[in-house]
């Protein structure tokens, strides 16, 4: 897709379609919760949404580019983690200033994300094993640094976390204003910007996007560094959330991620994906554990299995849908690639895949 | 020995995973002189070795189920959160309570233990097969499919111990996981079997040729009239049959069954002892010999790290550093620079 | 070494002494090829003559070893796509390397994207798109993700991209393999043009008839080594072919039918009647006898390999029977249609046929195992002496029988994927383009196979886009045309023209 999805106009492609889903679903779930809940209805527990999710946004922000290049990371929630835990080490206990720590833990989580690129790029290593390491490391050198929960205390961060932007009666928090900022940039780099076509170039094939003279090495090493650096920045604002570094900060946010990209239509093999399909991914998640939390009879572990029965729903629907769309220009894919192979183009499929190519080409 | 047969054995895919074993065996004899002695005790075993034997069972396990499907160019990720699921099953099944009865300590599980072992058995294979069903026949990406497990999982774990961690009070049930068999640990035994069992089934059945056909070319492989959706789906199967293994002789180990943390992180582990033992993670030829020894070199990694006195957490970055060390050593790329290197010169 | 007339002009391109080597493998040895303004450029040279590796060096796929590239008199280093594109060298590959899921407009311009104030301009960018595609009398909607189109128009924008910015050199890398006549003509014409304004094009293609219809001059490679630079004119198609061979051929033994002379076939193996899949092919009649090669011709895409999926049940008829011996079945398989032996050697063979890293001997056991299952295990004895026995009896080149299949010559691969088949014992086999890709004696070997198990009664179904071998080969031909079976000649009657000739309309 070339155009961000309010200006293609075409809402029946089935490429855009499971993002209305994504939409219709949260409409949906949000409206039930609004019928069943007393107090469910209002703009504040919309605020919420945002102000309990802001970290995860950003996290998934970072995945969406990775997983529209074909890649995937596994290492953001670590990440996150051991940016709470070196700011709070540097802040609390080194008293080191809020405009020093933050800017040095957004570089490490860039430098950390670009060291698996590089791995991922130049030793040809599959993203899932690199990134399996990362989350290794990372929650690894967590408890290197300390084994125990660290409470901030300091004025800066608490001023920080503690801030309001209050809309009438409503009120938002300085995560969700980071958030914004990080969305819109996204938005931006992903549709206005070469290096996010070169993303979805590189998603839709590689190879292709190599011999097309575009900077496949740059792009993905880059690809890598911006999630790591979305990944500091969910850390840094997970950690203005909860006020505290700890090595358990943030279990299983990756799996979080994915299913909030998944869910908002990014196909995980690469060169089809929305940011906005994303942030609706990430509210789905946010509203589902409102629910549980509104319903209160509902135990937590709910949230999990609801949200894996949702990714479950949303990846047999991509796959149904990309059965669909090739079908129609090749009957190749009734065969069994197995593990589910890349679409690819080949003079064998051609033959195909011509009815009516004399009357467009005439 | 002359150099083309030194050669020729460095070269064998073994060689580096059981050079890496044995450097980290002598490093340990380096820090610790009894490294090596091995005691028997009542007729039981006991030492350092027979010590990273039986606590590398369970992973020796799921690590030989992921063999094959990593083999077929999958990947399961969601066994940690299977052995969840049957180490629940189990423990909730049997329960159990202790009761003196006239001095004599009486055993009372739930229900019959056989048939609990036999329902978390079940429920892993049917938690195997739904991947492989997902995989095979709807066509997902192994990653993808399996990740549904992983993420639902834990909370389908939690969901049947209603959130507790489960305590298991019925003594025959711990000969699973710490019970001694002809002087060793029994868990030992059941890994032998295993690998017994895939060993025969890949070595003396067609399977063998065709997990390496389905992982090198699965669309060839279809046109040969190999039946690859079957096959991939019952090595789904046998994965969550083997994690669900794991899970009852980890519940057996430590009496209980934590829906949360029963097989944490354990699908990495399982992962990295394949690559580790030379199953290239892009599928075809595979090793089963060499996940041993790769699910080993995990072991005695956390046993050395232990025994360095460096906290077991730290234990993580060691892993991850061995994944990159193993990942890039093992990279076509390298082998190419080194190679075109003298050349230039 | 160089015969070319002496020439006036100056080369816009010149590569002198280029030497690749693989691991193993000696690509190029001292190559020198020069690229004149205004003329298509032809290479020429057998499978494995080092065609596409020159290619391949000169795009900056492949850095060199040794060797100098001039372009308009100064030196020039490629050793990245992206450098040649920036010294105004432009590819058009045989697979559209295109990326599917971006827009037209973008595959066209994409590494050059229009931008206005730090942005991309999208308007400009589509703008541009359509008014190059109109250029190039193509009308369609460039914001559409490139695969909603099909292939002919796919490749069309890979030439378009070739053309968005000032281009020097245009290269054409097989670029005709997936179009059909018509298709060909427009991009012959489309070259003409360029030609005229002067443009330098390389242009690679297997078709003889291709290369004397559009190019001016012709170098040919074998082994890897210059033989010659020639102009088209000077170099009648039989000295080229045996420039390309580098020994006398007889072009006639490719084209003079055989079939016919053999004796006459048995029993019907298989008939169908009315089959058809939707989409593909419809209402389909065929009937092959045991001892029988059934030729199909027809165009690219008129449903040639379709039909031989349908049969192999590798897509499933929607409509239609089909009966094997007098008896009807139903394929739901490739295993189905095992089951009822029949074999199918595909058109992709290194994608649908081989498994690469298995040895000869597994490759060609593999079938057969599948068809006894899992536990009916062949033991290593067997396995060997069958791999052996295929190995001779098809004149395999390989050291043994343990060597991985990937590494055989396109032709040997081929007879290992026959062995395959023949050692499960079929009743028919279905050849897709078996000497696609594969050097003139090969294919004279392969096609000499193909009769010889004719005459030991199997039957056989030989797809072919070289007309002239499926003439050669064929009993009988069945002429398909947009996805019918349009009639049937017969081995007597048929010679290409005739088949042509039907295609074209003209009735049997």
């Amino acid at each position: 897709m070339n155009l961000p999805l309010w200006r293609t106009g075409r809402l029946t492609d089935p490429r855009t379609l499971p993002l209305l889903i994504t939409l219709a679903l949260f409409i949906a779930m949000f409206a039930y919760g609004s019928l069943a809940y007393r107090g469910f209805f209002s703009l504040q527990v919309f605020l919420n949404l945002f102000i309990d999710n802001a970290f995860l946004l950003i996290v998934a922000i970072g995945m969406t580019f990775v997983v529209i290049s074909g890649g995937i990371d596994l290492s953001v929630g670590g990440l996150v983690a051991l940016t709470t835990m070196i700011s709070a080490t540097l802040a609390q206990n080194h008293h080191w200033p809020i405009w020093i720590v933050i800017p040095l833990v957004l570089a490490l989580g860039a430098l950390f994300g670009a060291f698996q690129g590089v791995l991922i790029q130049y030793f040809r290593l599959q993203p899932f094993i690199v990134t399996l390491g990362g989350l290794f490391l990372t929650r690894g050198l967590c408890f290197l640094v300390n084994i125990e929960s660290i409470t901030i205390t300091d004025p800066a961060y608490t001023q920080l976390s503690e801030f309001r932007v209050h809309l009438g009666e409503y009120a938002i928090t300085t995560n969700v204003l980071i958030a914004a900022v990080a969305f819109a940039a996204a938005i931006w780099l992903a549709h206005f910007r070469p290096f996010g076509r070169y993303v979805y170039a590189i998603g839709g094939n590689e190879k292709s996007a190599l011999l097309m003279g575009l900077p496949v090495a740059r792009t993905k090493v880059l690809v890598y560094t911006l999630s790591g650096f979305c990944a500091a920045l969910g850390g840094v604002t997970f950690t203005f959330y909860m006020l505290s570094g700890y090595g358990l900060h943030a279990q299983g946010m990756e799996l979080d991620a994915i299913a909030a990209t998944v869910i908002g239509g990014t196909l995980l093999t690469g060169g089809v994906g929305y940011l906005t399909g994303t942030l609706f991914g990430v509210l789905i998640l946010g509203v589902i554990q409102t629910l549980i939390t509104f319903d209160g009879t509902l135990s937590s572990w709910w949230t999990r299995i609801v949200i894996g029965a949702l990714l479950c729903v949303f990846c047999v629907m991509q796959r149904l849908l990309e059965k669909h769309t090739t079908g129609r220009q090749k009957h190749r894919s009734d065969i069994t690639p197995v593990s589910g192979g890349r679409r690819e183009t080949t003079p064998a499929t051609a033959a195909t895949a011509r009815t009516g190519t004399l009357d467009q080409l005439a | 020995m002359n150099t083309s047969r030194l050669a020729a054995m460095a070269r064998h895919p073994l060689a580096l995973p059981l050079i890496a074993l044995i450097v980290l065996l002598v490093v340990n004899r380096a820090f610790n002189a009894t490294f090596f002695h091995i005691e028997s005790k009542d007729g039981h075993l006991f030492g350092s070795l027979i010590d990273i034997l039986n606590r590398a069972s369970p992973l020796a396990l799921v690590a030989l189920g992921m063999t094959p499907v990593i083999a077929t160019r999958g990947v399961d990720v969601s066994v940690g959160a299977v052995v969840a699921i049957c180490a629940a099953v189990a423990a909730v099944l049997i329960g159990g309570q202790m009761h003196v009865e006239n001095g004599v300590e009486v055993y009372v599980s739930n229900v019959p233990m056989p048939l609990a072992i036999l329902a978390a058995l079940a429920v892993g294979l049917i938690c195997g097969l739904w991947n492989g069903t997902l995989v095979s026949v709807v066509g997902m990406q192994p990653i993808i499919a399996t990740l549904i497990l992983m993420v639902a999982g834990r909370g389908i774990a939690q969901l049947l111990t209603s959130g507790q961690i489960i305590t298991i009070y019925y003594q025959p049930y711990f000969f699973l996981g710490a019970g001694y068999l002809f002087g060793l640990p029994f868990s030992l035994f059941i890994v032998a079997a295993v690998l017994l069992l895939l060993w025969l089934l890949t070595q003396r059945t067609a399977l063998g040729l065709f997990i390496t056909a389905i992982g090198i070319n699965p669309v060839a492989s279809y046109f040969a009239g190999v039946k690859a959706r079957a096959i991939t789906l019952w090595v789904f199967g046998f994965c969550g049959l083997t994690a669900a293994m794991a899970g009852l002789m980890i519940s057996s180990n430590v009496k209980s069954a934590d829906g949360n943390n029963a097989g944490l992180l354990m699908e990495l582990d399982a992962i990295l002892a394949v690559t580790l033992g030379g199953t290239s993670l892009g599928g075809g030829k595979f090793s089963l010999i060499g996940t041993v020894i790769g699910a080993l070199i995990i072991q005695t990694l956390t046993y050395t790290t232990w025994s360095l006195g460096v906290p077991p957490e730290a234990n993580l970055v060691v892993k991850a550093v061995v994944v990159f060390i193993v990942c890039v050593t093992q990279s076509d790329q390298l082998r190419q620079w080194l190679v075109r290197k003298p050349l230039e010169a | 070494m160089t015969t070319a007339t002496a020439s006036a002009a100056v080369p816009i391109l010149t590569m002198t002494g280029i030497c690749k080597s693989f691991p193993g493998v000696r690509a190029l040895h001292d190559v020198t090829f020069r690229l004149f303004a205004g003329e298509v450029h032809t290479i020429m040279g057998q499978n494995g003559a080092g065609k596409s590796t020159l290619i391949k060096v000169l795009t900056g796929v492949h850095p060199t070893d040794a060797g100098q590239i001039t372009l308009n008199g100064t030196a020039l280093t490629i050793d990245t796509p992206r450098s040649a594109e920036a010294a105004g060298i432009r590819t058009v590959y045989q697979e559209v390397n295109l990326c599917p899921n971006l827009s037209v407009a973008e595959n066209i311009y994409i590494g050059n994207l229009p931008q206005k104030n730090g942005r991309i301009d999208w308007q400009t960018l589509n703008a541009a798109a359509a008014r190059l595609l109109s250029g190039l009398a193509l009308q369609i909607d460039v914001t559409r993700p490139l695969d909603s189109y099909p292939i002919a128009i796919q490749q069309m924008v890979a030439i378009a991209r070739a053309l968005s910015t000032e281009a020097q050199i245009l290269i054409l890398d097989e670029p005709t393999s997936s179009l059909d006549e018509d298709e060909v003509q427009r991009l012959f014409n489309l070259l003409r043009q360029l030609k005229a304004r002067g443009m330098a094009i390389l242009f690679v293609t297997h078709f003889l008839a291709q290369t004397y219809a559009i190019s001016d001059r012709i170098t040919v490679l074998r082994n890897g080594e210059l033989e010659g630079e020639y102009l088209t004119g000077d170099l009648p198609q039989l000295k080229l072919i045996h420039k390309m061979v580098g020994r006398e051929i007889d072009v006639d033994s490719l084209t003079q039918p055989q079939a016919a002379q053999m004796a006459q076939p048995g029993a019907t193996f298989i008939s169908t009647h009315g089959m058809g899949h939707k989409g593909t092919v419809h209402d389909l009649d065929l009937e092959i006898h045991a001892g029988e090669v059934l030729g199909l011709g027809g165009l690219l895409g008129s449903g040639r390999t379709e039909t031989a999926r349908l049969l192999f049940g590798v897509d499933r008829c929607d409509s239609g029977a089909v009966s094997i011996n007098g008896h009807s079945a139903r394929f739901n398989s490739p295993r189905d249609a095992i089951k009822h032996g029949i074999g199918y050697c595909p058109e992709d063979r290194k994608k649908e046929g081989i498994v690469a890293e298995l040895s000869v001997r597994e490759n060609i056991i593999l079938a057969l195992q599948a068809r006894r299952g899992l536990f009916r295990f062949l033991s290593r004895k067997r396995q060997d002496a069958i791999a052996n026995e295929y190995i001779k009896a098809l004149g395999i080149k390989t050291p043994d029988a343990e060597q991985p299949i990937g590494l055989l010559s396109g032709g040997n691969q081929q007879k290992a994927l026959l062995a395959r088949w023949l050692a499960t014992e079929p009743g028919m086999l279905i050849l897709d383009e078996p000497t696609r890709g594969i050097d003139v004696a090969a294919k004279l070997e392969i096609m000499d196979q193909v009769l010889a198990l004719c005459r030991k009664g199997l039957a056989i179904l030989f797809i072919s886009s070289e007309m002239g071998e499926v003439v050669r080969v064929s009993h009988r031909i069945a002429v398909l045309r947009d996805r019918e079976k349009i009639g049937e000649l017969d081995a007597g009657q048929a010679d290409e023209r005739a088949v042509f000739h039907m295609i074209a309309g003209g009735g049997a």
